[in-house]
């Protein structure tokens, strides 16, 4: 196997651990910062695939991901955090260990659905679709778990990340115009849901999902 | 058997009995060095076991067989499981006599020997020090077997000297799998030897010790063997991780100049790991005992993924 095929395979085993630290960190500082490493490794990762298969437009798609989501939104986030007084803020309810057990049936499920589609895709980066699919659930298992809206919004952040990865590992990466359009679909939606949260703690008086329930009368 | 490899077995069995006690004079002195004090040289150890060698042996009234004969029992199980890691070379006679799996085995026996011993006096610290040990054991053993299976799943088979041919034999490759497992496997170090995010090795306060509490009765030799056990079981615990993950410069004939080359390098790995031991335990906290078993299925959760990444990646 060549070496970038090698650094491709250990980016995506990376890429995966990330999420599942995302998974089970506590400390909304850290998620960021785990938010900013997960969009880094992805540049890098798409780095190696243009690499490996002389691709010049993945570089660009690799330049793109990495200035948004290794700066853009992360200076974002740490300024709305700032701004809402959340920095020292910490999920307690959260069940660690359960949710890394679940985490693992998925993965499981995630890699056995994936070696099917992965054979149908020609690329040489095919086998990290399962990672790219993992990933993806992991995501939405964080969207299901996490109280707090901006938690919430990073867990749909990173599923962003795996989807783009998938692209990458079954079809080296969208069309341009479609990259271009879902990273300006990304920031206006980060924009917005900035503003919302502002709207969010001055109707309910907190950023935790679980008091919309009782908010009836 | 050739007498070659017999000489080498007797040299692993000398080196680790000897040579742990330095070990954990090393840690300890680039713990002083990191925490801005001078330390006592990493020779302190030496003159601990000494001291406690020279001491009058007290034992309490109400203590029986298990209590006099478990640090013999220690010391014993520690030397064969520090003698059946390949140290220096894969060739070593007794390495076929016991796998991985039965590695973790006779861990598992001398842990259970350890929590009897401090469970049969009867006193609250010493059994209350048994059931946090034992706690710890049954969460890092699955963590420590699957770590284990990872590197047998790439070189198709569980004994050590095996494992340790295949990785030094075939090309340099990049295993995300192993990554994993060798991270895994530094969370179960730190939580088998009672290191820092689990356990403080040096606090005086009976509430807070799991290990410690397991050595309060004992005084004079028997617990300068304990001691002495507690070091051999960091050194065999260094040295698998060495063999497994980093196992390059090992002698695969035994030739006497690749025996010394093979020394040599030994002891700049081990010096660099107990380095990156302090440095891991300078940098960290103690962790709550219930935030223990968040940590260590971290590290289960680490080394299942290592296994799964090598079945789909295939490599």
């Amino acid at each position: 196997m060549p070496l970038f095929a090698q650094i491709t395979n250990l980016l995506a085993a990376l890429f995966l651990l990330v999420a599942f630290a995302m998974l089970a960190q506590r400390r909304i500082v850290h998620l960021i910062n785990l938010y900013a490493l997960q969009g880094g490794i992805l540049a890098l990762s798409i780095v190696a695939v243009g690499y490996g298969t002389h691709q010049e437009s993945l570089y660009l798609s690799a330049a793109l991901n990495g200035l948004l989501k290794v700066i853009v939104i992360p200076l974002i986030l740490y300024r709305l955090v700032r701004r809402l007084g959340l920095a020292w803020n910490r999920e307690n309810l959260l069940r660690v260990p359960t949710l890394l057990l679940v985490g693992l049936v998925l993965n499981i499920f995630a890699f056995d659905v994936a070696l099917p589609i992965a054979h149908l895709a020609g690329t040489i980066n095919r086998d990290t679709f399962g990672i790219a699919l993992a990933s993806v659930l992991l995501s939405l298992l964080m969207m299901i778990v996490r109280t707090t809206a901006l938690t919430q919004v990073l867990g749909f952040l990173s599923l962003e990340n795996g989807l783009i990865f998938a692209a990458t590992s079954v079809t080296y990466g969208m069309p341009m115009m479609v990259e271009l359009g879902i990273a300006l679909d990304v920031i206006v939606g980060v924009f917005i849901l900035g503003v919302f949260f502002f709207h969010i703690r001055e109707e309910f008086d907190s950023l935790d999902l679980h008091r919309f329930d009782r908010h009836e009368e | 058997m050739t007498s070659r490899a017999l000489i080498l077995q007797c040299l692993q069995c000398a080196l680790v009995f000897a040579g742990a006690p330095l070990l954990a004079g090393w840690v300890e002195q680039c713990r002083a060095w990191f925490g801005n004090r001078h330390g006592a040289g990493p020779l302190q150890p030496y003159r601990v076991l000494r001291k406690l060698w020279r001491k009058e042996l007290v034992v309490a009234h109400a203590a029986s067989w298990v209590f006099r004969t478990a640090p013999y029992l220690l010391v014993a199980a520690m030397i064969i499981a520090g003698s059946i890691v390949p140290l220096l070379a894969p060739i070593v006679p007794l390495a076929p006599a016991a796998d991985a799996i039965a590695l973790v085995g006779v861990f598992a026996f001398a842990r259970m020997v350890s929590a009897l011993a401090a469970m049969d006096i009867g006193t609250g610290f010493g059994s209350m020090g048994a059931r946090r040990e034992m706690l710890i054991g049954f969460l890092a053993e699955p963590a420590l077997l699957m770590v284990l299976f990872t590197p047998a799943l790439i070189s198709h088979s569980t004994s050590l000297a095996v494992i340790v041919r295949q990785l030094t034999t075939t090309r340099l490759f990049l295993y995300p799998s192993m990554a994993f497992a060798a991270s895994a496997y530094v969370m179960v170090l730190l939580a088998e030897n009672a290191r820092i995010p689990v356990d403080n090795p040096d606090t005086h306060l009976e509430l807070t010790m799991i290990h410690g509490a397991l050595h309060l009765e004992y005084a004079g030799r028997h617990l300068a063997l304990m001691e002495w056990a507690g070091a051999i079981k960091l050194a065999t615990y260094m040295a698998i991780g060495i063999a497994l993950f980093l196992p390059w410069g090992m002698s695969a004939t035994g030739s006497a100049s690749g025996i010394a080359l093979a020394t040599g390098l030994l002891a700049v790995k081990m010096t660099a790991a107990g380095t990156a031991l302090a440095a891991i335990e300078t940098l960290l906290a103690k962790l709550r005992l219930f935030r223990v078993p968040e940590f260590l299925g971290t590290a289960f959760m680490v080394a299942v993924l290592g296994i799964l990444v090598h079945f789909l990646l295939g490599t």
